[in-house]
């Protein structure tokens, strides 16, 4: 018996959404009596027996180069070969872009009930039920996992990366790993940027910026806090901003610790993308906006006198 | 060339969300339910504009949910699309609905199976992965752009940080996201033939769901915004720092 975490990879490094899952994998690990294990694919830089500071106890590496490249239908093969030599009864995914690919073709694969936007540990005192977000983000949903073997992605940001002392033994696993039968043409990764799914801080703006020629209210903000930038959908309609910077319920939904709107309304469909977010500020000069009800902190004002003021005490404040 | 289309419905957007029934059932009276919008706006149009492009192409709609979701299906009939199939059941298990999927889709030769991202009311992201795993096909996911030629499909699709494009030979199965297609509004044309295209009503497969939902909950009541004046900006930044610790 085991818990198996999947770790994602990019470039040979570790990523941070998977260390969360890590983590909870570890902690489901402790709160059912067994032990933590991870999986690895692909060729790795990282010293992977420095995992053990997650509660790992041992990581199981697949390093074959064809791996680097991320094809759901082989990586589902070769975790599940994995799991069934660990003997693991639950699998931890991250729901990041690659659990979304994998988890649901291993759920069918190991006749694994799935749980997708996990946001707490399981409650395993009567059966084993998943707490999860629903109606994008409005609800949560606590649902039973009814099979033996029972596979959770995390949402990001939802759990916190916890460390101790601990160091984990790596085995590589030996497999035979398929040929992709999808061919990777072209790679375009935004070089520079901060993944806004990855960003701990989110600096946003909608359609009270007046167009795109004012964006330096957002950007230069971003830049001092090392933030992502969004936008809301009519600013990335009307091309005012990459499509990829569009939040909401039929953009990209994220949860970071700081989201910081500027001249964004607040209507539902924005607010379903982003209402996970630890922290929110509302900058806008409608004290009746209805993004002020779901904020944390808020400035009734214009954006074009507040926000300046606002880059000077940033930039103070980071000279100290 | 034959594709097949999933459609669900959810509750509108601006629906509020409450629960019935010891917070064990979505409260759905007097809510307004709508085609999933990844599944009208991204998969549906897409589908369509492939069969403007060639028209010898064949869409089926399917829908695995109760008689109530025929309305739904006639109005995304409207938009587009030969026939409809309605699988008469439903479930909250992706696999459950997934397998539904495959077992139609199986004898149905289907080139392409288009999915959405997700559906906003559940959040699965989960029935085009498995309905590939089922029928043992390749699964594109979050796809923003696709073209075809001949037996290749070539796709644009997200991943962390970025996008890919990736190329691959039919069947396959793809979910469809924002960039896909641009949204329609259906026509008058297109809702008096809706009226008049097959919709299949089948029996499901005896499935047995993996999961279930034990019960709902709604979130904390946020504690109320605090205001900051603005004539004062920098106390924002100073309680952003000191209180929230945010940076
Ligand atoms: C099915 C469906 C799905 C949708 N999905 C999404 C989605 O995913 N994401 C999304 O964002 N929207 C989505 N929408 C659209 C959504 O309903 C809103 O129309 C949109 O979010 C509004 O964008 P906005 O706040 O930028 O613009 P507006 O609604 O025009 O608001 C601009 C705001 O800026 C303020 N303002 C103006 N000038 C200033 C100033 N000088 N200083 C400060 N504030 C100022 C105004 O008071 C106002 O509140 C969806 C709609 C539908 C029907
Ligand atoms: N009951 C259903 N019937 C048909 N298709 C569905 C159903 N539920 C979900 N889908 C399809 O699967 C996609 C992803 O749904 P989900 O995995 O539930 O988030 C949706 O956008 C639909 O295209």
């Amino acid at each position: 018996m085991s818990i198996l975490i999947f770790l994602d990879q990019a470039d040979g490094h570790i990523k941070k959404a998977s260390l969360e899952a890590a983590s909870y994998g570890a902690a489901i690990a402790l709160q059912t009596g067994t032990t933590a294990e991870a999986i690895v694919l692909g060729t790795v830089t990282e010293d992977l027996a420095a995992l053990g500071i997650y509660g790992i106890s041992k990581v199981h590496t697949v390093s074959n180069a064809t791996l680097n490249q991320l094809d759901a239908q082989v990586y589902a093969k070769v975790i599940a070969e994995a799991a069934a030599a660990s003997g693991a009864t639950v699998i931890v995914f991250s729901n990041n872009l690659t659990g979304k690919a994998v988890a649901p073709r291993l759920s069918v694969r190991l006749k694994a009930g799935l749980v997708t936007g996990a946001v707490a540990l399981p409650d395993t005192s009567n059966g084993f039920i998943v707490k999860k977000n629903v109606f994008s983000g409005k609800a949560f949903a606590n649902v039973s996992i009814n099979t033996a073997v029972k596979i959770i992605s995390l949402n990001t940001n939802a759990y916190s990366i916890t460390t101790k002392e601990g160091v984990a033994a790596v085995t590589e696993f030996a497999t035979t790993v398929d040929t992709p039968k999808v061919q990777v043409t072209a790679t375009n990764k935004v070089e520079g940027e901060v993944p806004l799914t990855e960003a701990d801080i989110v600096i946003s703006g909608g359609r009270g910026l007046k167009g795109p020629e004012n964006w330096a209210l957002v950007t230069d903000l971003a830049k001092l806090l090392g933030a992502a930038t969004a936008c809301s959908r009519p600013v990335a309609d009307i091309n005012w901003r990459p499509h990829h910077e569009h939040v909401g319920q039929t953009g990209i939904a994220i949860a970071p610790n700081l989201y910081f709107a500027i001249g964004i309304s607040g209507a539902i469909q924005h607010l379903a993308g982003v209402n996970r977010s630890k922290t929110i500020v509302v900058i806008n000069k409608d004290p009746e906006a209805p993004f002020f009800k779901a904020a944390d902190y808020g400035i009734v004002g214009d954006a074009f006198e507040v926000m300046p003021k606002i880059i000077e005490a940033v930039k103070k404040l980071k000279a100290q | 060339m034959k594709i097949l289309v999933c459609i669900s419905k959810t509750p509108d957007t601006t629906a509020k969300i409450a629960f019935a029934d010891n917070n064990t059932k979505f409260a759905g009276e007097g809510v307004q339910w709508i085609i999933n919008p990844y599944d009208e706006w991204y998969s549906l149009v897409r589908a369509i504009e492939l069969k403007e492009a060639d028209p010898s192409t064949v869409i089926h709609l399917i829908t695995v949910a109760g008689a109530d979701t025929d309305p739904i299906i006639r109005k995304a009939l409207a938009l587009g699309g030969d026939e409809a199939i309605r699988v008469n059941a439903d479930s909250n298990d992706s696999f459950f609905i997934a397998s539904q999927i495959a077992a139609v889709a199986a004898s149905g030769n289907y080139d392409l199976i288009f999915t959405g991202k997700e559906t906003i009311d559940y959040n699965g992201s989960s029935i085009g992965g498995m309905v590939a795993e089922l029928l043992d096909m390749p699964y594109l996911s979050l796809a923003s752009h696709l073209t075809l030629a001949g037996n290749t499909v070539t796709v644009v699709r997200e991943i962390d940080g970025g996008e890919e494009t990736n190329q691959v030979n039919l069947p396959v199965v793809v979910s469809c996201q924002k960039g896909m297609a641009e949204q329609r509004i259906p026509n008058m044309k297109g809702i008096m033939g809706a009226r008049t295209k097959p919709l299949k009503v089948v029996e499901p497969q005896a499935v047995e769901p993996l999961t279930s939902i034990a019960s709902f909950d709604l979130p904390p009541a946020k504690a109320g915004v605090k205001l900051v004046s603005a004539d004062n900006p920098e106390e924002l930044v100073r309680l952003l720092h000191e209180e929230a610790k945010v940076f």
